[in-house]
């Protein structure tokens, strides 16, 4: 954890491609320092989903992920870079029911489409970005002051 | 109603999580996709799936689930059961399939 200058708490957090057996820690993780520092449950709701639904897909999908979650007053801000084969059709990819998951990810309950359809619900902003061959880029805010909420 | 009287009342072998019996069940969720359970299924919820493999623990976990009910007497792998105990999440099994043990956890819910 550290401090920044500027009032903000810092997290980060590595994920393995294809570990499946540590699947769904660095969401848990989340979960728990916002519940720490008191944020306002259905915020963690939200955060919890985005996170672990993002979490996910480099497990599934690639080779590595840094995951960074900024908290300032204002909002939570929660950053995925990985090193993957990246998307080539944005827009299909954020269509509810597409997905390039395997027979085998399908038969364990994954694949449903849902993931980035998931994260952009429970965001007040998403970005993504994507360099075929190369990765995936995933900016997503939720705010924290009600006036500022979608 | 408490987790302890839904386990008596539905049938079911509670294989890990003993302690949290106690738990307040809200509600059911039935879903074999994790997707769909982690968009939809709400606090104290009792996740009704086929899926054994470990990864329903964390969705559990995160959506804190009172517990998951494994249906069609199918049995949890064992890094499943592991993680169930690391973190103490009621698995309980079921010999019925996912329609009946739904149906009943309904009826016995909005009683």
């Amino acid at each position: 954890m550290m401090m920044s200058d500027k009032n903000e708490l810092s997290h980060h957090f590595e994920i393995n491609g294809g570990d499946f057996s540590n699947a769904g820690r660095i969401s848990t993780s989340i979960k728990e320092i916002l519940q720490e520092i008191g944020i306002d449950s259905s915020i963690i709701v939200r955060a919890a989903i985005a996170s672990y639904e993002a979490e996910m897909n480099v497990v599934m999908y690639a080779q590595r992920g840094v995951f960074t979650l900024n908290i300032t007053p204002e909002k939570l801000l929660l950053n995925l870079e990985d090193e993957g084969p990246g998307i080539e059709n944005i827009d299909l990819a954020m269509k509810e029911g597409f997905s390039t998951a395997t027979d085998e990810m399908r038969e364990m309950g994954f694949g449903a489409g849902m993931g980035l359809p998931n994260i952009k619900k429970n965001a007040d902003k998403f970005d993504i970005s994507s360099i075929p061959g190369k990765g995936t880029s995933l900016k997503i805010t939720i705010c924290l002051d009600r006036t500022e909420r979608k | 109603m408490k987790l302890a009287e839904t386990v008596e009342k539905l049938n079911l072998k509670v294989v890990t999580g003993e302690e949290n019996l106690g738990a307040e069940v809200t509600g059911g969720y039935t879903s074999d996709l994790l997707s769909d359970v982690i968009a939809n299924s709400k606090e104290g919820n009792l996740w009704i799936t086929l899926q054994t493999h470990q990864n329903i623990i964390a969705v559990a976990k995160l959506k804190d689930l009172s517990g998951i009910i494994i249906v069609n007497n199918r049995q949890p792998d064992e890094d499943t059961l592991q993680k169930a105990k690391e973190e103490n999440v009621p698995i309980l099994i079921s010999e019925e399939m996912a329609y009946e043990v739904s149906g009943k956890l309904y009826e016995l819910i909005s009683s």
